[in-house]
């Protein structure tokens, strides 16, 4: 996994790169309702992209804009430099995997894989090859006479999947892709995914509402809401540097005060945050009118419980232990602090000694590292 | 209660079965009478199948039942192209103008009474012919467009009620993968609507082949069709050579009602099935 990652370049690092895709300007409204709005898009050969939000935040329009299937009321959809506009789902170099997979019913397995190849002129020796090929790809060698439902919902998955390789697309579009499976199999596909990804070069544009598929998944990750993208950044930076407070707030759970800027210097600020016992430190600077009122995001992984009270005059809070969740790797603990506000926050369980777990009502102090916390404005 | 209900459901099951179908069923039996009174039932020869025999050497009756069955088989293929088409607009073509107008109007004929449906058409067929010639004069073409007009409202419903539970993702996956939307319709959605295609066929034959009000009305004096035969019989006196034709015919619908509820059910079965399978994955 690392090394695939390290083996990828960083296309969108590099000023001069050509985008493979590019979405400029494009906003698209049914009837009153804008359901995509002026979102503008570069995504990069071989790059695994995730549009990841909620439902109805426009992520499948977007999507279905790329099929050809939907067409922007406004702005420009450019696929390796050539405009989109006008040009049907059927003229398009780019094939999607549906989210019901969308196999055709009466056909056989292999019949379903070899429907895009029938609308070229293959000959059939070169059909029958390219289809064996690919189903081995997936797995799928000895179900090829099966129909659709007679398979289970991974191995549909993967007819879906090899439908849509076979016709060798520079860009395949996933709506979905993993969300009609148990998490078992999830886990086993998406590594399935990623190596057939690398192997056939291909880019893909996956869209979905898992955020973990799209930590995994994903070259970079694009969080969409109300039909605009308000960050695009690979997962790490999505979720360590979350942008705004929406996707501080979607990605991952995360502890959000309000507080207002005391000190902003160029290596570091501090913030007052009424619901805290101390300030919140953050070594790193932002550039804001003094005393702006402003949000502090931290992750509760990143909080540490101790019995003793914490050295230093930054970044800690005092509270009991309202609620615990063990979930065996790691525990869950609700902290009600003095202001009575209530934190989430995980602790790894590193041992198994008795006397370092904590137990309900216990007095705690919450403290964590400068570099931790979020801070942004509005 | 329980001993009650026992004996009160069979009962009534009973009269619920005995009102549908004795009527038919004395007809049938009647059928079989080798007395030429109807209803006296002749012990020495009966039960014989003189009538039967008869009335395949009855020329005018065999005359009739090939005109019906060329109409209906004429009918049920103009009806389900039409109704087909009318049920792939309305489920298919989103909101359009005079959307409404046509879903009322193609399901009109349905409500519609068959006097006032026979008397418009009669009436339609004598002003075309005095304006543009045709038809000219009424016979086989005029009764099957008059039954065309109502057979395809009912294979439009059938048509319209299937595609409305149609995935549409996969006509947009067909297309998705390089195939132009006439080759879509072709290879995606006729074979998927087909068995709804075939009820409607044989319901539109059905309709046509028992049809006598309307084509009283459009028949010309060379076009008698069979229902029309029985139906000028039956005025100057119950025959029994009627009793045979109507037994024949009777299976001959029903068999028809019955393959086309067997298809349905059949795709019905296999569609529960299916989604039971994906349900279970």
């Amino acid at each position: 996994m690392a090394e695939t990652r390290t083996k990828t370049p960083e296309p969108w690092l590099d000023p001069h790169a050509q985008a493979y895709i590019r979405v400029e300007n494009v906003t698209k409204r049914f009837g009153t309702f804008v359901a995509v709005n002026n979102v503008t898009l570069k995504v990069f050969k071989g790059e695994i992209f995730c549009l990841l939000g909620g439902s109805g935040c426009g992520k499948t329009t977007l999507l279905r804009m790329l099929a050809g299937f939907e067409q922007p009321s406004s702005g420009a959809v450019y696929i390796d430099g050539q405009d989109m506009a006008g040009i049907p789902p059927y003229e398009r170099p780019v094939n999607m995997m549906f989210q019901s997979y969308a196999l055709f019913p009466h056909m056989s397995v292999a019949g379903n894989v070899a429907f895009g190849l029938e609308q070229e002129k293959i000959k059939r020796e070169e059909i029958n090859r390219r289809v064996a090929e690919i189903l081995d790809i997936v797995k799928l060698g000895e179900y090829a006479k099966r129909k659709p439902h007679q398979l289970s919902g991974g191995q549909r998955q993967r007819v879906a999947l090899a439908r849509a390789l076979v016709k060798r697309p520079k860009l395949l579009l996933l709506d979905e892709p993993l969300g009609a499976l148990d998490r078992k199999l999830r886990e086993h596909t998406q590594f399935e995914l990623l190596s057939i990804q690398e192997k056939l070069g291909v880019t893909f544009v996956v869209v979905t509402h898992d955020q973990e598929e799209a930590m995994t998944l994903s070259s970079r990750v694009g969080v969409m809401n109300r039909g605009e993208i308000v960050q695009v950044g690979t997962p790490r930076q999505i979720y360590e540097f979350p942008a705004s407070r929406f996707v501080a707030d979607f990605i991952g759970s995360v502890n959000l005060f309000e507080g207002q800027l005391t000190e902003d210097e160029q290596d570091h600020v501090r913030v007052k945050c009424e619901e805290l016992n101390a300030p919140v430190y953050v070594d790193h600077g932002m550039s804001a009118p003094p005393l702006a009122l402003c949000w502090v995001a931290v992750r509760p992984e990143k909080i540490v419980l101790e019995r003793e009270r914490p050295a230093s005059s930054d970044n800690w809070a005092h509270g009991t232990i309202h609620d615990i969740a063990y979930l065996g790797d790691m525990t869950v603990f609700l902290v009600k602090l003095d202001s009575g506000r209530q934190v989430r926050v995980t602790q790894a369980n590193r041992t198994r000694k008795p006397e370092e777990q904590f137990v309900w009502d216990e007095a705690v102090y919450l403290s964590w590292d400068a570099s931790s916390p979020v801070v942004g404005m509005g | 209660m329980i001993g009650g209900r026992k004996f009160f459901v069979p009962t009534m099951l009973a009269f619920g079965f005995a009102f549908l179908y004795v009527p038919i069923l004395s007809m049938m039996f009647y059928s079989f009478n080798y007395s030429k009174l109807v209803t006296v039932w002749d012990h020495a020869n009966s039960p014989t199948l003189k009538w039967y025999g008869l009335l395949f050497h009855n020329g005018r009756i065999m005359g009739a039942a090939w005109l019906s069955i060329k109409i209906a088989t004429m009918n049920a293929c103009i009806s389900v192209v039409l109704g087909t088409l009318a049920g792939l607009v309305l489920a298919r073509f989103g909101r359009f103008r005079g959307r409404t107008i046509l879903a009322a109007m193609t399901t009109a004929p349905l409500v519609m009474p068959e006097v006032i449906t026979g008397l418009a058409m009669l009436l339609l067929f004598v002003s075309m012919e005095q304006l543009i010639g045709w038809p000219a004069g009424r016979g086989v073409t005029t009764i099957t467009i008059a039954h065309v007009t109502f057979s395809m409202a009912y294979v439009t419903v059938i048509i319209q009620s299937r595609l409305a539970n149609f995935d549409d993702s996969l006509e947009e996956a067909a297309m998705d993968l390089g195939a132009r939307p006439a080759k879509v319709f072709w290879r995606i959605t006729l074979p998927l609507i087909m068995p709804a295609i075939v009820s409607g066929w044989l319901l539109a034959f059905t309709l046509s082949w028992d049809d006598v009000v309307i084509s009283q009305f459009v028949a010309g004096p060379s076009s008698t069709t069979l229902p029309m035969v029985i139906f000028s019989k039956v005025r100057l006196g119950v025959s029994p050579d009627v009793n045979a034709l109507a037994t024949i015919m009777v299976l001959i619908v029903a068999t028809g009602v019955v393959l086309s509820a067997i298809v349905m059910q059949r795709q019905e079965k296999r569609r529960a099935r299916e989604m039971q399978l994906a349900a279970s994955d």
